[in-house]
């Protein structure tokens, strides 16, 4: 199984230990994973503004670069959901549909795909959250939503029940939204920010020492939010902790 | 004024009050808990409006948000009410199934409009209804305005409508010297405002109990410094009964237009819209030719979904139905497409029109919880308004899908599944194709494609974004163009990108000196 792994633009720039945990966990799983060295973006801050025809190359340079692979793999929902529902700007070849379709978030992939039932080398004996965002709840479907009335379940938890030591804690408002909304949270700064701050306190208030999450991008808005506030929070990704990061 | 008027859970706010599963029976419009401070926090104002000019949604959010008692109070009004509403969804095994059946419905009889709306035309007025069709809003108005002449009447009570507000209709009547008089308790208290209403179920959620004290003192002469929800109620009551008592015409909307029985469901919690209906001699509904579904069973869907997903209560309470004039007096319909029929040729948007306005997408919405329903500047706010207000005017309105951070929450509590966030998407696209954002917005996201399609020019960025952030002083990087950094730490820049790690430890190492 040759497996793509695609790093997106924010984590490549800010959060590149997002990228190198990613890598190390799948290469522990057993699979022989490339990074293809002239990926950029999957398209989303255009396509997000409505500006489909300005993200077409971009879609189209991805597609280029992701088609060799049996899977594609990329530890940010937001960026897979892009990839897999809205990657339109360009004609729907077979080998844009094929790529479509074998892209996968991180969390689902170990757990929908892989199966995987043990991280022997993780440990995490913290109080931690969950932040689930909101394309990767809502659009790829990561976990059951508060809004549905269907059985509870979340793959995130699954995963993150694996992880020794490691305690869950649960905000009041848990699926809402923190604010971020991609290119939101420059535009419409003044209510993104409230959002942000919402959440961050939320998350201090149920006691949690750590945020998780498969998205950086959520996080990255978390955090510049909690260090404003001088909150005593700290935030990791969800693939970071089951590599075995131990804070 | 008499005790006997108050109604008697009004005496004592604590007393218990009737049971149902063993728990008092939580009425969501009357469950506020206000915050209190010495000097009231002055009411934050709605959107600017500046003629066609977009509005600026953005702006008017702000300044909703620095009046920090407003902002909470509101957030956690509404959040209350979806709370409520996620528990009466939980006690019904069957919601999703009817959800999917109320879309169905929906979608059928917008699909056979025309041959509905002649059914229910026939029936109405075979029960003695007198049936008019207007156009747009200023043929409604007129209509409208003829019936009073006609009757020589000068006074007109009402009950909420959306519709009416779409028609400018209140404005409309004023200048031709018709008195008109709202019976909504929240729909009053924003019409002595001179203020729209910010919701489409609960019109004066933003508004502080002190807010309400300051407006009835000024405009019907209570007490400025007391703002106790009885006593403001029991004002205004005692202010209006009197005018509802000689009013020589009512007006109603309807939820809910059924066509095989030729007769229509209005469904309130005040009972203010059976007083309108009943005590005048003559009745006038305005419908916006949405509203129909096809027979009397199918209401039974609706009326389930409708008060649950509005404010989580089981019911509304009155459901009251209206099938024909009583003796000696009148009942007139008015079918109102205004914008309707051209919505549903709208391929992408055409499903809008399902909507029963529970208002339950503004109650979820993190972004209108947060902003206020005035900041949108138009008749409909929150979510759907996103989606049906570009239909309106799309230069004007051209700026709220961008309101929205697309997390989804309204399509899912939507109890006719409309999907809500989908279309805000579709409708960004569509503004801008048609060149309704602003220059620099495209602009900047042409800028972005650009170098987002060139691997070099996308390195090069991300170098030079990197280095900024190391090498520039904090009040360079926080300065007035960083709109990220005003309320948020910009994030730390790493020594490597995840790029460059990948060339020295997995490339170089295998390919000494070479490039990839």
């Amino acid at each position: 199984m040759r497996i793509g792994l695609f790093v997106p633009c924010y984590v490549d720039a800010f959060e590149p230990q997002v990228g190198i945990d990613t890598l190390h966990l799948l290469e522990r799983l057993g699979l022989e994973v490339d990074y293809p060295y002239d990926q950029t973006c999957c398209g989303q801050p255009m396509t997000n503004t409505g500006c489909h025809a300005e993200s077409a190359a971009t879609e189209a340079l991805f597609v280029k670069n992701f088609a060799p692979y049996d899977y594609v793999v990329c530890p940010s929902g937001s960026c897979a959901h892009q990839v897999r529902y809205n990657l339109d700007a360009i004609p729907q070849t077979d080998e844009v549909k094929a790529v479509r379709s074998k892209t996968y978030e991180l969390v689902e992939f170990l757990h929908d795909i892989l199966k995987v039932d043990a991280f022997p080398w993780a440990e995490f004996p913290h109080k931690v959250t969950l932040h689930n965002n909101c394309n990767t709840l809502r659009g790829l479907g990561i976990a059951s939503m508060s809004e549905l009335n269907e059985t509870a379940f979340s793959k995130p938890l699954a995963l993150l029940q694996k992880v020794r030591g490691i305690e869950m804690v649960e905000i009041a408002r848990p699926d809402e939204c923190c604010g971020f909304g991609g290119t939101f949270s420059v535009f419409e700064e003044g209510v993104s920010a409230k959002m942000g701050h919402d959440k961050v306190r939320d998350q201090v208030s149920a006691g949690a020492a750590y945020v998780t999450s498969s998205d950086s991008s959520c996080m990255m808005h978390q955090k510049g939010c909690a260090q404003r506030a001088d909150l005593p929070l700290k935030f990791i990704h969800i693939a970071q902790i089951l590599n075995g990061a131990r804070a | 004024m008499s005790d006997k008027m108050l109604h008697p859970e009004l005496h004592d706010p604590d007393a218990k009050r009737p049971a149902r599963d063993g728990e008092p029976l939580d009425h969501a419009e009357a469950a506020s808990k206000p915050l209190r401070s010495r000097m009231p926090e002055a009411q934050p104002r709605g959107a600017k409006i500046r003629g066609n000019r977009p509005i600026d949604q953005a702006e008017a959010a702000k300044r909703f948000i620095a009046a920090p008692e407003h902002q909470k109070m509101h957030d956690e009004r509404l959040w209350d009410l979806r709370k409520k509403r996620d528990r009466e969804m939980h006690g019904m095994p069957e919601w999703e199934d009817l959800r999917s059946f109320a879309s169905q419905i929906k979608e059928h009889t917008l699909a056979h409009l025309d041959h509905y709306l002649e059914m229910f035309e026939h029936n109405a007025t075979a029960n003695g209804i007198k049936v008019h069709w207007a156009k747009d809003a200023a043929e409604h108005n007129d209509i409208v305005l003829g019936i009073m002449r006609e009757k020589k009447a000068t006074r007109l009570i009402k009950s909420k409508s959306m519709l009416t507000e779409e028609c400018g209709f209140r404005e409309f009547m004023t200048g031709q010297g018709i008195d008109v008089v709202e019976t909504d308790l929240g729909e009053r208290i924003q019409q002595l405002d001179d203020e729209a209403p910010s919701h489409v179920v609960v019109p004066a959620v933003h508004k502080m109990r002190s807010d309400v004290a300051q407006v009835f003192a000024k405009t019907i002469g209570s007490d400025p410094d007391n703002d106790d929800a009885n006593y403001l109620a029991e004002r205004q009551r005692a202010h209006t009964r009197p005018l509802i008592l000689d009013a020589q015409v009512g007006m109603t909307g309807a939820n809910f237009v059924v066509a095989e029985t030729g007769g229509f469901v209005v469904c309130t919690n005040e009972g203010n819209a059976d007083l309108s209906a009943n005590i005048p001699p003559v009745h006038i509904a305005s419908i916006g030719i949405e509203k129909l579904v096809p027979r009397m069973e199918h209401l039974a869907v609706f009326v389930r979904l409708l008060s649950r997903s509005a404010l989580g209560a089981p019911i509304t309470q009155y459901t009251s139905h209206f099938r024909g004039p009583r003796a000696g007096a009148e009942m007139h319909v008015v079918l109102v497409d205004n914008g309707r029929t051209e919505r549903l040729g709208m391929e992408k948007f055409w499903t809008s029109l399902k909507c029963i306005r529970c208002g339950a997408c503004m109650n979820t919405c993190p972004v209108f919880r947060r902003s206020g329903g005035l900041s949108y500047g138009a008749t409909y706010a929150g979510p759907i308004g996103l989606i049906i207000d570009p239909t309106f005017n799309a230069r004007k309105y051209s700026t709220l899908p961008f309101s929205s951070t697309l997390n989804g929450s309204c399509t899912n509590v939507c109890p006719v599944k409309i999907n809500i966030h989908e279309q805000i998407a579709s409708w960004r696209q569509v503004l801008a194709e048609t060149h309704e954002i602003p220059f620099m917005k495209k602009a900047m996201m042409a800028a972005a494609g650009k170098i987002l399609a060139h691997p070099a020019l996308y390195r090069a960025a991300i170098a030079a974004a990197d280095s900024a952030l190391k090498n520039l002083p904090r009040f360079a990087v926080y300065n007035r163009l960083n709109t990220w950094g005003r309320g948020r730490e910009v994030p730390a820049p790493p020594p490597e990108s995840f790029h460059s790690w990948y060339k020295r430890n997995r490339i170089d190492r295998k390919q000494p000196g070479g490039k990839p």
